[in-house]
């Protein structure tokens, strides 16, 4: 099963890429006035 | 929709048309190869001894068709409608998306033509021979950059929900599709997978079920995420639960493939892993399938009234239900009974015909009029009839495999007092033939639903003309 050696790493790497994107978007302030956001659409076409 | 404003730029629509109406097409076409083969299961014969028509060439071909053109023209049509519309921009690179238009409808006749002719490499979901696995990658490429691109210039500061899980299946796919299609060319349409053995096996279920995660689920919950709350005119239920949903799944759904491989060569402790993200998995598909239908609180008489929406709430209800025969599936000893049944084909169409067929045609049913400057489709009977048929259909599919499915899992297990099997593989062959006519049944009725849908398309497109739309100004946050 040495596949696993490059399976296990890809899925870490990307589970720590999820980490740095929500990370992200956390501090940028994306999720500050979420519920806001979502009338946001309705208003718009 | 607002008064166009004093600026001069317009959304990039064209792309967004030529892929719902491809989308219409697509459906047709791959539901009635859908049909034809679930035919030659139960009458082998009508594969009438020409080999482009024998089963194994045109179930790919019907894989390839579902998922990756109908399926994919709708992911595309709604990601580009939907990232221009909550981003206030028209789409970034509109060349390049003109060119993943034309792309990926060479990628799916090259299919159309290769599969029939016997060309694969045996990858399920993944058949296409390298010359188009190239062409994939660079379609896949143009559109993240497209969609990202658009991303980056938008106006809006916030990133609405749905972009979010479009980008995720958008890279996801991108990565899945390059890792499982290494491949060591022999000739121009013939590779060997760069992989072998069970570690071919590995990664092809890594890329199964993440296909399943990435493009079947997060690609159109991205869809469910914008198209419901606009045609409920309410907001998302709980906007806060739909993040949480979007980073649960997406870093859940990828630890689960293992579950497609119980009891082979894989080492057990991975198989177990399988198993338990895929139970944990139930959670966040829970979470967003209620977020999807409390967003109609209040405004349930909605349904009674207004067929689209029935679309989009019914397949939620097959993707709640969906979510939650998978995880059981994947538990070990349940599986032992349902695996290389027709209880998994049962649960993959209750999630492509349920969940991502209804949400595609009630997303199309939303975006097809205004991209066509109709207020409603043609007839709002005849997506009335579609509603009905499709549904009834799925119920006869579903339930058929069902039992199909279970009694061919206790068939194949049952032991006689000394030992020796009770049946023989080909009796349980026989007694599953009029689970398989009703299933044909099924697929007849759903395949009609979509013909009621093209004509209707076909009616509203004649009717009406392509109109441009002009971006409005950026409003205040």
């Amino acid at each position: 099963m040495d596949i696993l050696f490059l399976l296990i790493p890809l899925s870490v790497g990307l589970a720590l890429l999820i980490i740095v994107a929500l990370a992200w978007a956390v501090w940028r302030g994306q999720f500050d006035s979420v519920e806001a956001e979502g009338e946001r659409i309705l208003r718009s076409d | 929709m607002n008064e166009p404003q004093a600026r001069t730029a317009y959304y990039h629509d064209t792309v967004v048309r030529q892929f719902s109406l491809m989308a219409v097409v697509w459906g047709v076409v791959g539901m009635l190869v859908g049909v034809i083969i679930a035919s030659q299961l139960a009458w082998p014969e009508l594969n009438f001894g020409i080999p482009w028509l024998s089963y194994g060439r045109l179930r790919p071909l019907h894989t390839n068709a579902v998922i990756f053109a109908f399926g994919g023209c709708g992911l595309f049509a709604t990601s580009y409608y939907v990232v221009q519309r909550t981003c206030s921009v028209p789409l970034f690179a509109p060349k390049l998306a003109a060119f993943t238009f034309w792309g990926w409808q060479l990628v799916i006749v090259a299919a159309a033509i290769s599969l029939p002719l016997g060309y694969t490499s045996g990858k399920e979901y993944a058949e296409l021979e390298w010359p188009i696995d190239i062409l994939i990658t660079l379609v896949w490429v143009s559109y993240a950059i497209v969609f990202f691109g658009t991303i980056g210039i938008r106006k809006v500061r916030h990133i609405y929900v749905a972009n979010w899980f479009f980008g995720a299946f958008i890279l996801a796919i991108a990565l899945l599709h390059v890792v499982n299609s290494a491949e060591v060319p022999y000739s121009w349409m013939k590779s060997y997978s760069a992989y072998a053995g069970v570690q071919d096996a590995m990664i092809q279920w890594w890329y199964g079920h993440n296909a399943v995660g990435f493009f079947l689920t997060t690609g159109f919950l991205g869809m469910m995420y914008y198209f419901i709350p606009k045609q409920a005119e309410r907001p998302v239920y709980s906007y806060r639960l739909s993040i949480v949903h979007f980073w649960a799944l997406i870093f859940t759904y990828m630890w689960a493939g293992p579950h497609h491989l119980h009891y082979t060569a894989l080492p057990d402790w991975t198989q177990s892993v399988g198993m338990v993200f895929s139970l944990i998995l139930l959670a966040p598909s829970w979470g967003g399938m209620i977020n999807g239908i409390m967003t109609l609180s209040g405004a349930w008489h909605k349904l009674r009234d207004d067929p689209i929406l029935r679309f989009m709430i019914v397949s939620l209800s097959f993707y709640g239900m969906s979510t939650f025969e998978g995880p059981m599936m994947s538990i070990k000893t349940v599986n032992a009974l349902s695996h290389y049944t027709d209880w998994t084909v049962g649960h993959v169409h209750s999630g492509a015909l349920g969940w991502v067929g209804l949400i595609t045609m009630g997303s199309l049913y939303y975006l097809i009029p205004r991209m066509f400057g109709q207020k409603k489709m043609y007839s709002v009977k005849a997506i009335e009839v579609h509603f009905w048929t499709a549904t009834i259909g799925i119920v006869f599919y579903i339930a058929a495999m069902w039992i199909a499915g279970v009694m061919q899992g206790l068939m194949w297990r049952a032991l006689n007092a000394d030992g020796t099997l009770t049946y023989t593989f080909v009796e349980s062959v026989k007694a599953t033939y009029p689970f398989y006519v009703v299933r044909v049944l099924g697929g007849l009725l759903y395949l009609f639903g979509m013909t009621v849908m093209a004509w209707n398309t076909w009616m509203t497109v004649a009717n009406g003309r392509s109109v441009t739309v002009a971006v409005p100004a950026p409003q205040a946050a």
